[in-house]
């Protein structure tokens, strides 16, 4: 039996598990999602935007749909996988399913709770009647996917006028109790008016097992509301992660999602921005430093709506050895989006010879006065630059990683949590197998 | 202090060095001149340890050392430094960042610790004020954006910070205008002392007149045609290179 098959037979239990109320306007939504990928399947190579990012052979495990979660994980066994001295709330997942021990969550002014809560409890039928799946409907056969099964992940919902004053982690770990396992999280996060908030979000397995993460993520930020988003990818090389992003942004609001990806076996990001209204700011920015037989996927898309917003995008790529990357932007402007900025640039390194990039920017422009600017390049380390630092003293090795370091450190400077930033530039730095005396 | 024997170097094809002689000792001040294409700038090179020229005959010793087969940041640590001509822009690392990976990488070959950072604050103050740097200057990108004066000096500074054995001042002074010269100049001046030795290629006396040379060498295809004191510079001002092109035909 192949993963669709598999999936389409494992529904109604599924949903029995869940004890979904039939009469619920979730529960709709869930078997029009089903029915859908039903109808389309996972996309294939033949769909323009999967031309370069292959499935096939992620879908031939024997994944196990419905994890039992149950762990003896202790904080000693991921504490490296935390920040630790920031105070945070935390949302742990293992395998799936909520794990309280680990987790640190509020309904005190805010919520940061978990979804299964939230899609069952009467007291939030409104905010998710409002939000829920009003973002990833009209995408993709595994947006439906992952809605047909989705019943776990992070809740959040900031009230209007409220800054958070601390940030809050989303950690999803796969242990080895069960064999290969997909795991499906969904997360709603909505930001109120006026209102500030930090979101980290990991995906890590513990196991050398093959997982196949399929996560969405809808964010929706209201007039004058801060959103930052932190997505750290860095994951064993048996692990991989189809991620879909959604953000939906009101009048003046500003809203960026940083995606840090530098392991993993195979790694898709959809992230897709909104803008709804005036004076809103959308920032993407992302670095993908690979080697092995990696490969990273950014597909990016913004659909400015209104007049005088801006979006500005930056994704910068080191590849090694036999790495892969892909990166399409694609940026729609509507003819009613006068007066817009759009930027977006896509850098990449090639430092591997059987290494290779696929780099597509796509804009589709219906208004006549904006500026929309885009730039991609593709090359190698600058060898005069090289020569110039060894000439200083600086060792081939160190003078590669420091060039590398400074080509991705545009992409970092806006990374607003200084334990993460430590932490983000010592991946890097062991990743570049060097010990660099300074943070750039 | 380097002693260079019948040099020969090429790149791709193309014979540039074809025997050259020099020996510079402690001390001393050494200019370079000789018209376009002669090999100044491949001399400068070579000696750094630049990868694309291929050496194909003779030494080059430093102290007594052969540093001919070391890799240019090896002989960066015995001393050697290359004020660039046309400087490398370096985006995303700060001036400051680069000197202390500068000193520290070359006092870890040297099996130094790292210099302590409030050492290395005194000391890049003290060396910015020599070359009349402002502070702003040292927190931005590595030449980036930097004048083509800015970058000179940047090379002098960090020259300053490095304290090199031997220093090869490549046509430092060329897109310097008059005030910069004096600066870059006095600079240099300020670091001469009777254990270090400097190199000056340059195509014009103008330099020469605020580092004085105590030798001035003509290179002419590859080699070094002509020596003598600070007199042939002035001479060679006033007349080109055309006589010594006829002296070495006749």
């Amino acid at each position: 039996m192949d993963l669709k098959e598999k999936l389409i037979s494992s529904f109604l239990a599924f949903e029995n598990q869940v004890d979904v109320d039939v009469d619920s306007k979730v529960h709709d939504v869930r078997s029009k999602a089903f029915s859908n990928f039903e109808q389309q399947g996972f996309p294939t190579k033949r769909d323009e935007e999967w031309k370069y990012t292959n499935l096939s052979s992620l879908l031939k495990s024997n994944y196990n749909i419905f994890s039992k979660g149950e762990s003896s994980l202790t904080y000693k066994d991921v504490k490296q996988y935390f920040i630790n001295e920031t105070d945070c709330y935390n949302l742990v997942f293992i395998d799936g399913k909520f794990n309280a021990f680990l987790s640190n969550t509020t309904h005190d002014g805010l919520d940061v709770c978990v979804m299964s809560a939230a899609l069952t409890k009467p007291k939030y039928e409104e905010e998710i009647n409002t939000y829920f799946n009003k973002l990833a409907k009209e995408n993709n056969s595994l947006s439906d996917l992952n809605t047909a099964f989705s019943a776990e992940g992070a809740y959040v919902n900031i009230p209007k006028n409220t800054v958070v004053p601390k940030p809050i982690q989303i950690l999803n770990f796969s242990t080895g109790s069960e064999q290969e396992i997909l795991i499906q999280p969904r997360n709603l996060v909505i930001v109120g008016e006026n209102a500030h908030v930090q979101i980290m979000e990991r995906h890590q397995s513990l196991t050398g097992n093959n997982t196949l993460t399929n996560s969405v993520t809808e964010i929706f930020v209201n007039k004058r509301g801060m959103v930052d988003f932190y997505k750290m990818q860095n994951d064993v090389e048996t692990a991989s992660l189809i991620d879909g992003t959604f953000v939906s942004q009101e009048k003046d609001s500003v809203a960026s999602v940083h995606t840090f990806s530098f392991g993993g076996k195979l790694t898709r990001n959809n992230l897709e921005f909104y803008q709804n209204g005036e004076h809103c700011v959308s920032h993407m920015n992302g670095i993908s430093i690979l080697d092995g037989k990696q490969h990273v996927d950014n597909h990016t898309l913004v659909q400015h709506k209104a007049p005088n917003c801006e979006s500005h995008e930056m994704y910068k790529g080191i590849y090694d050895e036999k790495s892969t990357g892909v990166f399409n932007g694609k940026v729609i402007v509507e003819q009613a989006a006068q007066k817009i900025n759009a930027y977006q640039q896509n850098n990449n390194i090639i430092v591997g010879d059987k290494a290779s990039v696929n780099s597509k920017p796509q804009l589709e422009i219906f208004a006549d006065d904006v500026k929309c600017s885009h730039g991609c390049t593709i090359g190698q380390l600058d060898e005069s630059a090289l020569f110039y630092m060894q000439q200083r003293g600086i060792p081939k090795k160190e003078a590669k990683a420091l060039l590398m370091y400074a080509f991705s450190n545009d992409a970092l400077k806006d990374v607003k949590i200084p334990e993460l930033k430590t932490k983000i530039n010592a991946i890097i730095a062991q990743k570049l197998d060097v010990n660099i005396g300074f943070d750039l | 202090m380097l002693k260079i024997e019948n040099l020969q170097a090429r790149i791709d094809d193309k014979e540039i060095l074809k025997g050259l002689n020099i020996e510079v000792k402690a001390g001393e001040v050494h200019a370079i001149m000789g018209p376009n294409g002669a090999g100044k700038s491949t001399m400068a090179s070579v000696i750094a340890g630049k990868e694309e020229y291929e050496v194909t005959g003779g030494s080059i010793e430093l102290n007594g050392e052969d540093i001919s087969e070391l890799a240019p940041d090896e002989r960066a640590h015995a001393g050697v430094f290359l004020s660039f001509q046309y400087p490398v822009e370096i985006p995303g690392v700060t001036v400051t960042n680069f000197i202390k990976s500068s000193i520290n990488e070359s006092r870890k070959a040297q099996g130094l610790e790292e210099m302590p950072a409030k050492d290395l604050l005194k000391k890049i103050r003290e060396k910015s004020e020599l070359l009349e740097i402002d502070r702003k200057f040292l927190s931005r990108s590595l030449n980036e954006g930097f004048s083509g004066g800015e970058k000179k000096r940047n090379e002098i500074f960090q020259m300053a910070m490095l304290e090199p054995k031997l220093a090869i001042l490549d046509e430092t002074d060329s897109g310097l205008d008059i005030d910069a010269l004096r600066i870059v100049a006095n600079g240099v001046n300020k670091l001469k002392s009777k254990d270090n030795a400097v190199i000056v290629i340059t195509h014009y006396q103008r330099l020469l007149d605020y580092i004085v040379p105590d030798f001035v060498h003509v290179l002419y295809d590859g080699k070094i045609v002509k020596s003598g004191t600070k007199e042939l510079a002035l001479e060679l001002e006033e007349k080109g290179y055309d006589w010594i092109k006829e002296e070495l035909n006749a």
